[in-house]
């Protein structure tokens, strides 16, 4: 059961990273592919409706790790704490900057919206990537489950580490270029014109950065944590989702090149989540390593709730599971197609 | 402050800040369903224009509520790591069925709502609104589910690490604190919402502009209010005050000042508590009248702090005495003013009558003071508990956060949020200076 909760948690942030990924790096992208007002309001008019859906599943996952492991939940939530303060803080002002910014019709105002909302999003998605990485990397827990991650030290990952150094920061430009790829992506779906053209040529060089960080990040993660690809190696059926990230990697690209616009951004999503999925079959059963001593990581066994909570839970979750993919659907599925210039209804 | 006093301020401030946006959204919520079904039913296009132009206020509402809620959650486990490790395996549940069933539905129906109305057409606009108050008061459910708990712990059992786990979910889920609070609460928030629509119809009738609107607004404005206010003393208040005097007494006893014990005990009504002589100042009170609210007997016997050991009172029984008067007194004050406005409003005279539109268009931050005095109420209350007889407050906090990281985190809050607070001001003035008609195509 505790496993089958490390999987719910790990598929839930999957979907976060894959949703809102999107409007991160179209938020990251928006100063560069749009050039006067009309255009970023069609920018902005591609995510309006769904940027708070989207990132209402970090919300979720957050929800369910308190529930199934409550230890992780203290121990992840106060260790980082500082980061955590500041990436809270560029939630807030991303979500006023895309809604503050139609209220006044003013060049200065929307300038400077423009401004936090590029800085706030790009900064997100660095933050994902570092989070990613630390969890790879370990923290310094100690034996009573707890520790305390300063934001740097010297930007080395030994001896004591800061929740940033060299590994944490590449894998967050790593993020970014991901993210912004996928954004670029899905500009070029929603899309048409110039901005279409703009988006698609941005995809193409992002395309590159993203191959060669991740190769890097890759080498790095095998000096970081080698256990990590030992693991994958000896179960054989994760092969499939490093052959996942390849493919999606490659798919994109065909698709970019041949015209194919939503197979192209199917090709970053296939990419993004079968990236994640390989990483957390990689540090399966370990929620938080321990760089202090094995014996203080938090497992899925040591770290979750108790029987009744976690049995209960399962039926709600399917139960709520459903019915969200059915919102979800209908929402995508009334917004489908290019946006409208001349945007509808509300604000904007 | 050491690190503990400041976490427990920042996450009072932050909490107080939060539920400014969603005691409007929520009761904003059921009135555009209001306005969704009347358009329909009557096929007057005004009732459409009203629901856009609260959508307008509800969506910059409904954005701010959601980016300070998230800090909420989060706080959990930054600031109160020992707590959310000891109860995160029961109130786990509810925070995370709030995100899974309230967010999803609140937050992809709501982008349905404000950006959909050409493509969804009439019929399942309507639907998205209901969705959306649906969601939003599950959310409240759900929420407040979780703070009934941390009053009065129910459904659960001690668990092999002596940290918290769920024995019964149904009894947790529908825990009889969870049920009193929740619709005292609710009908709290469909008050602010119909004092803040009556506030703005009263502003453009002062101002003779869009003069058709704004006798909807009132309309309806002035119907949820004088329901709401109902409702919040009877029975909602009225029970959740029984359910105090049972579980808390405490609470009970520093809520009226009261120290000696006695039986037929009075209410007072004015009057400042002297802890350290241990009296009420210049009192006017009922007699007998405590007595009779909180166990429905005029000769019931009522503890006095006197009688309960000392560790167990409130840390802050002056706060405490002062927010629980206030929302009191507050509360009746909208009954009256919600009475006279709609007995106006039958006989044809409130939209002539010049006077009791000042004050509705006044009355407005009221409701929001009245709201926070409540959680106030309620959150002191509790103390010095977290979970109340389980679970001290001293015990939750994080155990290697330092206390610059959290007086930095918190006067971090404080400044992003004057900030946000001063926009959104802005821009709610700006959308009410523009006027539902002037559709101000922003």
């Amino acid at each position: 059961m505790e496993t089958v909760w490390f999987a719910i948690i790990a598929v839930m942030l999957a979907v976060y990273v894959v949703l809102d990924g999107f409007d991160l790096g179209v938020g990251v992208l928006h100063l560069f592919v749009a050039k006067n007002d009309a255009e970023r309001r069609t920018v902005l008019a591609s995510i309006g409706p769904i940027w708070d859906g989207n990132e209402v599943w970090l919300l979720a996952s957050g929800g369910v790790l308190f529930f199934a492991f409550p230890r992780v939940y203290a121990a992840g939530f106060s260790g980082f704490y500082l980061p955590l303060m500041m990436s809270l803080w560029l939630l807030v002002l991303r979500g006023i900057a895309i809604e503050f910014r139609s209220m006044v019709v003013a060049d200065l105002w929307r300038s400077f919206w423009d401004g936090v909302f590029f800085l706030s999003s790009l900064l997100m998605a660095v933050v994902l990537g570092a989070a990613l990485g630390n969890v790879i990397r370990g923290v310094p827990l100690g034996p009573d489950g707890y520790f305390s991650g300063p934001l740097f030290t010297n930007f080395m990952p030994w001896p004591d580490q800061g929740v940033l150094d060299w590994y944490t920061v590449l894998v967050g430009v790593f993020a970014l270029a991901a993210l912004t790829l996928h954004g670029a992506l899905f500009l070029v779906y929603k899309t048409e014109g110039e901005l279409n053209a703009r988006a698609r040529g941005a995809a193409r060089v992002l395309w590159w950065v993203v191959v060669l960080v991740g190769v890097l990040a890759t080498i790095a993660t095998h000096s970081i944590r080698p256990e990590l690809y030992e693991q994958l190696i000896g179960r054989p059926w994760t092969w499939i989702l490093a052959l996942g990230v390849v493919a999606g990697a490659v798919l994109m690209r065909v698709f970019l090149t041949k015209g194919l616009e939503l197979k192209a951004f199917l090709g970053s999503v296939l990419f993004l989540a079968s990236m994640l999925a390989a990483t957390a079959a990689g540090v399966f059963p370990i929620l938080l390593r321990s760089t202090v001593d094995a014996a203080n990581n938090l497992t899925t066994e040591n770290a979750a709730a108790g029987a009744l909570s976690l049995r209960v839970g399962l039926i709600w979750w399917l139960l709520a599971i459903v019915l969200a993919i059915g919102y979800f659907s209908y929402l995508f599925h009334s917004f489908r197609g290019k946006v409208q210039s001349g945007a509808e209804g509300y604000g904007h | 402050m050491d690190a503990q006093s400041w976490s427990r301020f920042q996450f009072g401030f932050t909490a107080t800040y939060h539920y400014l946006f969603p005691q409007l959204t929520m009761g904003l919520a059921l009135i555009l369903v209001v306005f969704k079904v009347l358009a329909i039913r009557r096929g007057d296009e005004c009732y459409n224009v009203a629901a856009r132009f609260w959508a307008k206020i509800f969506g910059l509402n409904f954005v701010v509520g959601v980016v300070t809620g998230i800090p909420l959650e989060f706080q959990f486990g930054t600031n109160w790591a020992r707590f959310s490790d000891y109860s995160g395996g029961v109130i786990g549940l509810t925070l995370a069925l709030e995100g899974l069933f309230a967010f999803f539905a609140e937050s992809a129906f709501l982008g349905m709502f404000l950006f959909g109305e050409k493509r969804l057409g009439p019929k399942w606009h309507l639907v998205s609104a209901i969705m959306v108050f649906l969601g939003s008061w599950l959310s409240g459910y759900f929420i407040i589910a979780t703070n009934a708990f941390m009053q009065h712990p129910v459904g659960y059992e001690i668990g092999p690490r002596g940290t918290l786990q769920l024995a019964d979910m149904w009894a947790y889920l529908l825990n009889p604190w969870a049920f009193w609070q929740y619709l005292h609460n609710m009908s709290a928030s469909v008050v602010t919402s119909g004092f803040v629509v009556c506030a703005v119809g009263a502003y453009y009738l002062l101002s003779r502009r869009s003069v058709e609107q704004a006798k909807v607004f009132l309309q309806v404005g002035v119907v949820t209010a004088l329901v709401g206010s109902i409702i919040v003393l009877f029975p909602t208040g009225d029970q959740h005050g029984k359910m105090l005097a049972r579980h808390q007494p405490a609470a009970l006893a520093a809520m009226e000042g009261k120290f000696e014990t006695s039986d037929r005990a009075e209410l007072a009504i004015i009057g400042q508590p002297d802890v350290e002589n241990r009296r009420l100042d210049n009192p006017i009170v009922v007699p007998s009248v405590l007595s009779y609210l909180a166990y429905g007997s005029f000769g019931a016997e009522v503890k006095g702090l006197n009688d309960i050991p000392q560790d167990q009172h409130p840390d802050n029984i002056e706060l405490l005495y002062f927010a629980y008067h206030i929302m009191a007194g507050l509360g009746t004050l909208f009954i009256a003013l919600a009475l006279v406005s709609a007995w106006m409003l039958w006989r044809g005279k409130l939209f002539e009558s010049r006077p009791l539109l000042w004050i509705l268009m006044l009355a407005f931050p009221f409701p929001y003071i009245a709201t926070s005095m409540g959680w106030l109420t309620a959150e002191l209350g509790r103390q010095p508990w977290l979970i109340y007889g389980l679970f001290r407050t001293g015990a939750g906090s994080s155990p290697q956060v330092a206390g610059g990281s959290v007086v930095f985190s918190a006067l971090g809050f404080m400044g992003l949020y004057l900030v946000m607070g001063v926009l959104f001001l802005y821009l709610v003035v700006r959308q009410i200076a523009a006027g539902p008609d002037g559709e101000a195509k922003a």
